[in-house]
């Protein structure tokens, strides 16, 4: 694996990402479906609908969606299913957890504008408690997207990958981390950087964000190890020990609140071990509306905030 | 309606879609298509028809609204500024940090009867704040605005089993059918049918109206059942009143340069300075 990361952004927008990686799943195995629920236009697939019937547009309404797909899964199909990600997870949460999770009928969802992301779309579109509601559904596999190369992974294998599988990615800017091509295991993280006095455990728009905070405590004289877990369910926890042990401190940074994501599972991985944790996470607190770059500061989901913490354990 | 309340009314609508798309001009992009089609609806229901004080947004006995398609905030905002709940410059803070206008209403905001913004989910708060009057012997009206494609969400067919089945005849449900919803049309998207059949069916008192009819709307949300909720089909326009947002495929949600909100402000002000 390859890490490329320069800290500009990517001029590829996820949206247009994909639909070109859903046609060629498409093109290689005739089971795959994409479902949408009236975001065709923010999912980037609108072009693709009315000229295949394995787009299909489920109008506004989620939770049947997702029951859609769970029954599609059960006559054969390999169903994707998008929606906004409050509308992905909460919205239609009894029809994942149930209809294909209970009943092992193999779908992927995929939830776009993943916390701070929603910026305009405001406090109704942001979900911080996504990650938080799949992690509970048994045997879920859960990506916070971090760049083009992971998500064109995930969607990748995902069709082939049992039970109910999650993905929460932007549909806009991202900022490469992988070189084009990297292939994801799930459950296998990636050191995209090395440390020895601690580690930062960062998901999705907060692996970034930590490689900026190690950047500035390198200039310090401070060496922070970076882990980009792929998958926060199953997670590395292998990883993230071997990592707690060298370097006896352990940071979580996620777009998401503290309880139930990647925090509450990196903590989970922990138990019994001698070391210092500290999280930057959203605080027990429901989302606002604003530019992305205010709701950043708001939410203290920034690289000075992991500096902090790590300078105050 | 004598011909000058008939103009008040229009005139009060054109008014309306100014401040609505003064509103998202602040921002430079918004729900542009979704807020013009209701600006008649509005300028009918809080000149003539709804009891309120602007003074008093909390008053119990008000009659109440839910816009349940959330996202036509800017248009509710605008009436709320011009009925006197807010001040006319704080539509200008739409989006921005700390605001009390998000692009979906927020009932922080005085005279926000109803959070929304997840569409479907309007339905039976309404439903419920209905039934909370009538059980507390309040003599008061709810008025739920929905959308057409919004009412692809079951939650919105369980909420109008249940305000028929409970015979709520205090709850006037208007469903914008502008025949839009996001991805394009409701034909391409997911056919409805006969909506008003429909409500019929479900139990509701049910009249269509052209969106921008001030009189049959008036009329319309006039209506009194004994014992059944009242529906409104309202055969309306997405963009109505701005011409190119009419004719534009992709009105939904609009990023715009400013010089082109100005055109349709000027059009918007041009029909206003005719109509005397
Ligand atoms: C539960 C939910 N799903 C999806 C969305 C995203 N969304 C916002 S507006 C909209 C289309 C609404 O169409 P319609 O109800 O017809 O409203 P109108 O055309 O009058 O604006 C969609 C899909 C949402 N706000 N809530």
């Amino acid at each position: 694996m390859k890490i490329v990361y320069t800290g500009e952004k990517d001029s590829r927008q996820y949206k247009s990402v994909i639909p070109q990686v859903i046609d060629k799943v498409m093109q290689a195995d005739d089971k795959v479906v994409w479902l949408d629920a009236d975001l065709m236009g923010c999912s980037g697939t609108k072009g693709s609908y009315g000229k295949s019937d394995r787009y299909i547009n489920c109008g506004i309404a989620e939770s049947n969606m997702a029951g859609i797909a769970a029954g599609l899964a059960a006559s054969g199909l390999k169903p994707y299913a998008h929606s906004f990600g409050p509308f992905v997870s909460r919205r239609c949460f009894d029809q994942v957890f149930l209809s294909a999770g209970y009943a092992n009928n193999p779908i992927t969802m995929v939830g776009t504008d993943p916390g701070i992301t929603a910026a305009f779309n405001g406090g109704t579109h942001m979900p911080f408690e996504d990650v938080a509601l799949y992690r509970c559904i048994p045997g879920a596999i859960i990506c916070d997207c971090t760049d083009v190369p992971m998500l064109e992974s995930f969607l990748t294998q995902a069709k082939d990958l049992p039970g109910v599988k999650y993905i929460r990615v932007g549909r806009k800017d991202s900022r490469q981390v992988y070189e084009d091509g990297t292939q994801f295991t799930v459950g296998k993280g990636n050191v995209v950087r090395d440390g020895k006095d601690a580690v930062i455990v960062a998901s999705g728009i907060m692996v970034h964000e930590a490689l900026q905070a190690a950047k500035k405590l390198a200039e310090e004289g401070i060496d922070v190890a970076v882990i980009d877990p792929f998958t926060i369910k199953p997670l590395d926890e292998e990883l993230i020990r071997t990592y707690a042990e060298k370097t006896g401190k352990v940071v979580s940074a996620e777009n998401h609140n503290r309880i139930g994501g990647l925090t509450s599972a990196v903590e989970h991985a922990l138990i019994g071990m001698p070391v210092k944790f500290g999280y930057v996470a959203v605080e027990d607190e429901f989302g606002e509306v604003g530019p992305q770059d205010y709701l950043r500061t708001r939410y203290d989901l920034t690289d000075e905030h992991i500096v902090n913490v790590i300078k105050g354990m | 309606m004598t011909l000058e309340e008939k103009k008040e009314l229009q005139k009060f609508a054109l008014q309306i879609r100014i401040a609505t798309i003064e509103c998202i001009k602040s921002r430079g992009f918004g729900h542009v298509g979704g807020s013009l089609s209701i600006a008649d609806t509005l300028a009918v229901l809080y000149k003539r028809i709804m009891n309120y004080d602007p003074k008093d947004p909390g008053l119990e006995t008000r009659d109440k609204l839910v816009c349940s398609k959330g996202h036509a905030g800017p248009a509710v905002y605008g009436t709320l500024a011009l009925c006197g709940f807010i001040p006319y410059e704080q539509l200008y803070t739409l989006n921005q940090p700390a605001t009390k206008l998000p692009s979906h209403c927020d009932r922080t905001l005085p005279g926000i009867d109803c959070t929304t913004g997840s569409l479907g989910q309007g339905t039976s708060q309404a439903v419920g704040i209905a039934l909370g009057d009538k059980l507390q012997g309040r003599d008061c009206r709810t008025f739920l605005i929905t959308g057409d494609g919004e009412l692809n969400e079951g939650q919105c067919w369980e909420a109008a089993m249940f305000a028929a089945g409970k015979k709520l005849n205090n709850l006037v449900w208007i469903a914008d059918w502008n025949k839009r919803q996001l991805d394009g049309s409701l034909e391409e998207i997911l056919p409805q049918f006969d909506l008003a059949e429909k409500f019929k069916a479900f139990g509701f008192d049910t009249v269509t109206v052209a969106g921008d009819d001030v009189e049959g709307l008036y009329e319309a949300l006039s209506r009194r059942s004994e014992d059944k909720p009242i529906a409104v089909v309202l055969d309306s326009v997405k963009g109505r009143g701005v011409k190119a947002v009419e004719e534009s495929a992709g009105n939904h949600s609009m990023n715009v340069a400013p010089e082109v909100f100005d055109e349709w402000l000027k059009e918007l002000r041009d029909k206003l300075a005719e109509m005397g």
